[in-house]
């Protein structure tokens, strides 16, 4: 796209270019911005280089955030390591048998008070918005009462993070994946490995294809679970017209 | 040549004109008049001519600048799409595997353009290749620790592969994997191998459960159970994908990172041999191949590429190929009398519609009596198919589908393990090429030991698609840094024939 770009503006600043020579016969100096832009046509393989450089350094920085918590988890727990990760994000977590929420403010910061509970499970977290990912989730893997996970919006969590998810395959009761960009119908189907599963939010999935049909096949599939999908517009609604008109038949003929 | 005596004619017939015109009005004068007169109605024309001559001298000059030694002129006009006459590496078959080690060649070396990689593909429309007729499956299900370690490998390349195979200003890769995982359903004779295999696979770090017969009831309540002692079910890493677009990915990078794709069969080789002796006195024969002769497709025109090394990776069809370095065609109770143990096995993938089929968590679902199916989308298709007995194997000289096949063979175990797929309706049906290994089922990496510069990737027997990104990394490994370094593949080698201990996978199949 970038090369796309460079091309186009290098073309139109050649015209540009032409156009003035025929005006004026003396040498001309061309503008600082078409230089640049003739500059960049010229180093095509060092910008490609440069861009191949910044989306690795994109993937090692998000390597970083999501790396396991080793040296905390054997100096405090799995639980301390699993709060720390959870706020380093800038999510947050409840404690089993507690209240009140330990989250992380906008900035980023977040009191340190969460390692007075040492060896005290989680049992609810949010990590919506966070770059959470699969090799995160290694963090949570210890969290055997961990009743709910908020994922709204997470624009790193995929298919493979929900088939990861079978580690907290006895305690989850409520999920929340709705506004995540990754997530297709591929992975929706692992969710049946989570015996426990009461609530689900799966609206508004960009890549989720004929959402009417996943969800009815979601809703067969997880028969004591109740799924929230919103945010598909008009397309669930005639599928919902058939199946209240089948009821409506069943109903008659009985 | 032409035009210059053109032009001299020119000149001579405008003068003789010129000359009776103007004698006529002016009889009796001098003919100096005349003359000038005649020049200065010529002038124009030789002017043209002198400009002609310049161009015509200027195309002269580049055309003998042309065909001066050291240019590329030439006479005879060459076809394009021939490779290149020398290359470093030769990978013979492009499909998944020739692609993965293409790219891992490139990926390891140090150097931008430090070699020339070439990969050479018979049909570019992959219409026969096993690559994209496969299933698509991944597993971790396996009972040898070296087959496990490949695919937990391959699964976490699968898992980064925009990390690995994207390209920049390209579209992300979108694999189309279906996490559901195999489950394996075990009788009571074979029941106890599961279980090894399941303590195999935990402890080579793979996500598998067991399950008992109630369990899988509870879970799939469409399978019937019985007769099953022990279930396995795959948590993690297993599914299915489109083979396709893992394929167009490995080219795709591979040749923006400069691999060279070529469209020809490999038709012969020449080489050199050297006569060595052992200690017991015996001549042994060692090759170094030292060109691949390419054949252009739909024609007889072919191009030896000299090379230094060549990946034999020709899937279903490598068994031929070492055949013309005269592999298995030595005196027998020698090395050279061992063929390589792969060929072609012809394998049927059926697509059922079945209406009132199991829904979203269908699992690769595998029965003990060998019938595989898998779902295919969401409308209720599946695929289905099982491998025929080793007394039944049909003709490979064609992929025709044989329907008495599913009639006879698929149908009613399928239907005996799952009664829901008593109604369904067969809507199309493929053959794809195995390339099976007699030998062990198993792949066969590394080089062989009288070929001093051929490498194998072959014979992985349905499962090569899987195992590919690994593979090739450790090829890339054993050509580069000449032993394995992320993961010891050295069990499959060629030492395993040659002392005929077979590596045999303890299916419970």
């Amino acid at each position: 796209m970038f090369a796309l770009c460079v091309h186009r503006c290098y073309q139109r600043s050649a015209r540009l270019l032409v156009a003035r020579r025929q005006k004026s016969s003396g040498p001309v100096s061309s503008p600082l911005l078409s230089r640049l832009l003739r500059f960049l046509t010229q180093h095509f393989y060092d910008v490609e280089m440069f861009l191949n450089w910044r989306s690795q350094q994109g993937r090692n920085r998000l390597q970083k955030k999501n790396v396991f918590y080793a040296y905390t988890h054997t100096l405090y727990g799995p639980d301390i390591a699993s709060a720390h990760y959870i706020l380093c994000l800038g999510g947050g977590f409840r404690f089993v048998g507690h209240s009140d929420w330990f989250r992380a403010n906008k900035r980023g910061k977040f009191s340190w008070d969460f390692l007075n509970h040492k060896d005290t499970p989680l049992e609810e977290v949010d990590l919506s918005h966070t770059v959470t990912n699969y090799s995160g989730l290694f963090n949570l893997e210890h969290q055997h009462h961990l009743r709910t996970l908020k994922l709204q919006g997470c624009p790193e969590v995929d298919d493979w993070f929900l088939a990861k998810l079978h580690v907290l395959q006895d305690s989850l009761e409520e999920l929340d994946i709705s506004h995540c960009p990754l997530i297709t119908t591929g992975g929706l189907a692992t969710l049946k490995n989570l015996k426990r599963l009461k609530h689900l939010n799966v609206s508004s999935l960009p890549r989720l294809q004929n959402p009417g049909l996943v969800i009815i096949l979601l809703e067969e599939m997880l028969p004591h679970c109740q799924i929230i999908a919103d945010g598909y517009g008009h397309r669930l609604r005639p599928a919902d017209k058939v199946c209240v008109e089948e009821e409506r038949v069943q109903g008659q003929q009985q | 040549m032409s035009g210059w005596r053109r032009l001299q004619v020119k000149f001579r017939t405008a003068g003789l004109l010129t000359w009776t015109r103007v004698t006529q009005p002016h009889t009796g004068r001098g003919g100096c008049l005349t003359f000038c007169q005649s020049l200065s109605t010529g002038g124009p024309l030789r002017n043209d001519f002198f400009k002609d001559l310049e161009a015509q001298l200027a195309a002269m000059r580049k055309k003998a600048a042309d065909a001066l030694p050291g240019s590329s002129w030439s006479p005879f006009e060459f076809n394009p799409d021939l490779p290149p006459e020398r290359a470093d590496v030769v990978i013979v078959g492009g499909g998944v595997m020739g692609w993965s080690i293409a790219y891992w060649l490139k990926k390891k070396e140090n150097k931008s353009a430090g070699m020339k990689v070439i990969v050479v593909e018979r049909d570019p429309t992959y219409s026969q290749a096993s690559t994209v007729l496969s299933a698509g499956g991944i597993r971790q299900q396996f009972s040898l620790p070296e087959n496990i370690h490949l695919s937990l490998h391959s699964a976490d390349f699968l898992r980064n592969i925009n990390d690995h195979l994207g390209v920049v200003n390209e579209d992300p890769i979108d694999l189309q994997f279906n996490h559901s995982g195999y489950l394996f359903l075990a009788s009571e004779a074979v029941a106890h191998i599961m279980e090894e295999n399941y303590s195999t696979q935990r402890s080579a770090g793979a996500k598998v459960s067991l399950m008992s017969p109630t369990q899988v009831k509870e879970r799939f309540p469409w399978i019937n159970t019985e007769n099953v002692a022990l279930a396995s079910y795959g948590l993690e890493n297993e599914g299915w994908f489109d083979p396709w677009t893992l394929l167009n990915a490995f080219k795709r990078k591979a040749i923006s990172m400069g691999v060279i794709q070529c469209c020809g069969e490999v038709t012969g080789f020449s080489d050199t041999t050297n006569v060595l002796m052992n200690r017991d006195g015996e001549e042994v024969h060692l090759k170094r191949i030292k060109s691949v002769k390419v054949q252009m497709p739909n024609s007889m025109e072919f191009q030896p590429v000299e090379c230094a090394i060549v990946v034999n990776a020709a899937g279903a069809f490598s068994g031929k190929l070492a055949e013309m370095l005269g592999i298995g065609l030595g005196p027998k109770d020698s090395i050279a009398g061992l063929p390589v143990p792969v060929e072609p096995r012809k394998r049927y993938v059926y697509v059922v519609h079945c209406p009132n089929g199991p829904g979203l968590d269908t699992p690769f679902l595998i029965d003990y009596s060998g019938v595989y199916i898998r779902r295919e989308g969401l409308g209720g298709n599946y695929i289905t198919g099982v491998s025929p007995e080793e007394t039944e194997e049909p003709d490979t000289s064609n992929l025709e589908v044989d329907h008495q096949f599913f009639e006879d063979k698929v149908w009613p175990k399928l239907a005996n393990r799952a009664p829901v797929f008593e109604n369904l309706k067969v809507t199309s049906a493929w053959a794809g090429f195995y390339d099976y290994n007699t030998f062990d089922q198993n792949g066969i990496i590394g080089n062989h030991p009288l070929i001093t510069n051929m490498y194998f990737a072959t014979g992985f027997s349905g499962h090569g698609l899987q195992h590919s990104p690994a593979v090739g990394r450790g090829v890339a490994e054993l050509i580069l840094d000449g032993e394995f370094q992320t993961l010891d593949l050295s069990d499959f080698s060629f030492r395993r024939i040659l002392v005929q201990e077979p590596m045999l996978e303890r299916n419970i199949v």
